[in-house]
């Protein structure tokens, strides 16, 4: 128990300040955790176990099974292998273009740089929501519905991606590129042996930030996909949802399905996700 | 000078790639929605559509239609985030403080970005059945319509759901704006006599402002653009209670049979563009500002 002297005050305990904000902490993370923990009981249980009167909170025999029929029969395993083909894609695209084009804007000299530059910079300013009735006849004339083109290719360039990759490269200090040049590299064997390995936090944040992204993605994959095969999770799930509420406990057995990558990826990127999340946000 | 070509052409070869992304899939797709709107649809479904000008913006932008979508977006941004903020903040400054288990509370806090709008929508779509859901039974509600169909309640119930899904996200952004804090100014106060609570209001907060005001843009550009949770709880519903202006904009492109009417969507679009035009563009300059200072110092 420590005591802490105040000006003009009488000494006060620190205890039950301490025992208050643990009793605050423990209330918000109910609030937070709440609507987890019941999905996570109510995919355990049997349909009318469900609906069971007064709700049933603690499962006592836990029906695995509901997680494989979820993944089989309700096809989530389809739409999260089509959710991760799609993911991946577009994180690797939207890297390997934003890579090239800022390391072009930084150490490559070539007319209408900046006019270019500002180009990349202005599609930050246009939504895809505001794109998509032109985008979805686009798509429609290539012939593209129901294919990962169609949720793949519109995103493989990122004009976030452009921006940061360009700060980063602009803060290496400018001796390397000289130094390189006189070992005889050129430009590409710079960017991939110098500039590369040296950015790879900032390559790192900007590929998480791109996955979940991608990952999350609802509006652009409801448009362009209407087969199970093709579709990917977000929109299986609701589907499921809205269609087969019948078998409400593969819904919410879907859902933990849906959820569960994304948050084995927070526990193991926990370092980058933060960075990649607040990327473009608080600087400094 | 055979260098110095080579060079330049290696320059465009390296900015092909993503700009011919950015050309077909925003650029162009943006001065077609513009372009659309010019287009009004045919009163018989099959006829082309005709020119018409900028009469289809006039009509449209003064519609009650698109005035009650607009105010139904901005009614849901005022129940989102302010809440959400206040919540996030909330939850930074309880986990701000190094006690023991301290890690294991802000694992909790931010665990909700690993909900996607489909998953967090679906989880309260489910606990709001009135049937199955776990919350309309302590809700009170026995069968019969849910919450999601109620006029009063639906707005307010996807709000709620989307403050819970956006709170990990909200919760690592006050973190991070927390930690910009100097702890010198806070202990130097506390040595003045100053309590925790008039800490945080005359200190904290103020310093916090700039990193307060960039989180309502984000939260409300966001907001502008919230489409799946509007689709999977209510679609719209009860009796267009629930349509924002994305939602809107959405039906009237892709409605079913022979409602579809891309001139008018394409007007919506290009009023949404022009909204969040001006919110990233004080995101942007907020943004730019503060990455100059970032380099300055280095």
């Amino acid at each position: 128990m420590q005591e802490t002297e105040r000006p003009g005050g009488r000494p006060r305990r620190k205890w039950p300040r301490r025992a208050a904000r643990y009793l605050l902490l423990v209330a918000m993370s109910f609030v937070v955790l709440l609507p987890i923990y019941v999905t996570v009981v109510n995919a355990l249980l049997a349909p009318q176990d469900i609906a069971h009167r007064p709700p049933i909170l603690f499962p006592s025999s836990p029906r695995w099974s509901n997680f494989a029929t979820a993944f089989s029969d309700a096809n989530l395993g389809i739409y999260l292998r089509n959710s991760a083909i799609q993911s991946v894609a577009i994180t690797l695209g939207a890297v390997a273009t934003s890579l090239l084009a800022a390391y072009a804007f930084t150490f490559v000299r070539f007319p209408l740089r900046r006019v270019l530059f500002g180009g990349c910079l202005a599609t930050l300013m246009i939504p895809a929501e505001v794109t998509i009735i032109p985008n979805y006849r686009t798509i429609s004339d290539f012939g593209w519905f129901n294919t990962f083109p169609a949720l793949i290719v519109p995103f493989v360039a990122s004009g976030l991606g452009v921006f940061l990759f360009r700060q980063t490269f602009r803060a290496l200090p400018r001796e390397l590129r000289d130094a390189a040049t006189l070992d005889g590299y050129g430009h590409l064997a710079f960017l991939a042996r110098v500039v590369i390995p040296l950015s790879l936090p900032g390559i790192g944040a900007f590929a998480v930030f791109s996955f979940l992204g991608a990952w999350n993605q609802y509006l652009w994959p409801l448009l362009v996909t209407s087969s199970d095969s093709s579709r990917t999770v977000q929109i299986g799930l609701a589907q499921l949802a809205a269609s087969d509420f019948s078998r409400v406990n593969l819904v919410f057995a879907g859902t933990v399905l849906a959820a569960l990558p994304i948050f084995v990826v927070l526990l193991v990127f926990q370092r980058s996700l933060v960075r990649g999340l607040t990327v473009g946000a608080v600087k400094g | 000078m055979g260098r110095r070509w080579r060079e330049a052409a290696l320059g465009y070869v390296l900015v092909v790639p993503a700009l011919g992304i950015f050309g077909l899939f925003a650029f162009y797709p943006l001065v077609r929605t513009a372009q659309l709107g010019f287009f009004e649809a045919p009163i018989f479904p099959g006829l082309p559509s005709h020119y018409v000008g900028f009469s289809q913006y006039f009509e449209v932008l003064s519609s009650s239609a698109f005035l009650g979508d607009l105010w139904r977006t901005v009614l849901f941004v005022l129940l989102t985030v302010p809440a959400g903020i206040a919540l996030g903040l909330a939850m930074a400054v309880l986990a701000h403080k190094r006690l023991a288990g301290i890690k294991i509370f802000r694992t909790i806090f931010s665990s909700t970005v690993a909900t996607s709008v489909a998953v967090a929508s679906v989880i309260f779509f489910s606990l709001l059945n009135p049937q199955v859901g776990l919350f309309a039974y302590w809700l009170g509600q026995r069968g019969g319509g849910g919450i999601l169909e109620n006029p009063t309640w639906a707005l307010p119930a996807v709000a709620v759901t989307t403050i819970w899904q956006n709170l990990g996200f909200t919760f690592i952004l006050m973190s991070a704006a927390l930690q910009s804090v100097p702890d010198e100014m806070t202990e130097a106060a506390a040595l003045d006599g100053a309590g925790s609570s008039r800490r945080f209001w005359r200190i904290t907060l103020p310093l916090l402002s700039p990193q307060l005001f960039f989180a309502s843009v984000v939260g409300t550009i966001i907001g502008f653009q919230a489409f799946g949770q509007i689709d999977i709880l209510t679609q719209g519903g009860p009796n267009n209670h629930t349509e924002v202006l994305i939602y809107d904009i959405y039906q009237t492109a892709f409605g079913q049979n022979a409602t579809a009417d891309p001139g008018r969507a394409a007007v919506m679009a290009i009023a949404l563009f022009a909204i969040l035009l001006l919110l990233s563009a004080a995101q942007f300059w907020f943004f730019q500002r503060r990455v100059f200072y970032a380099d300055a110092r280095d």
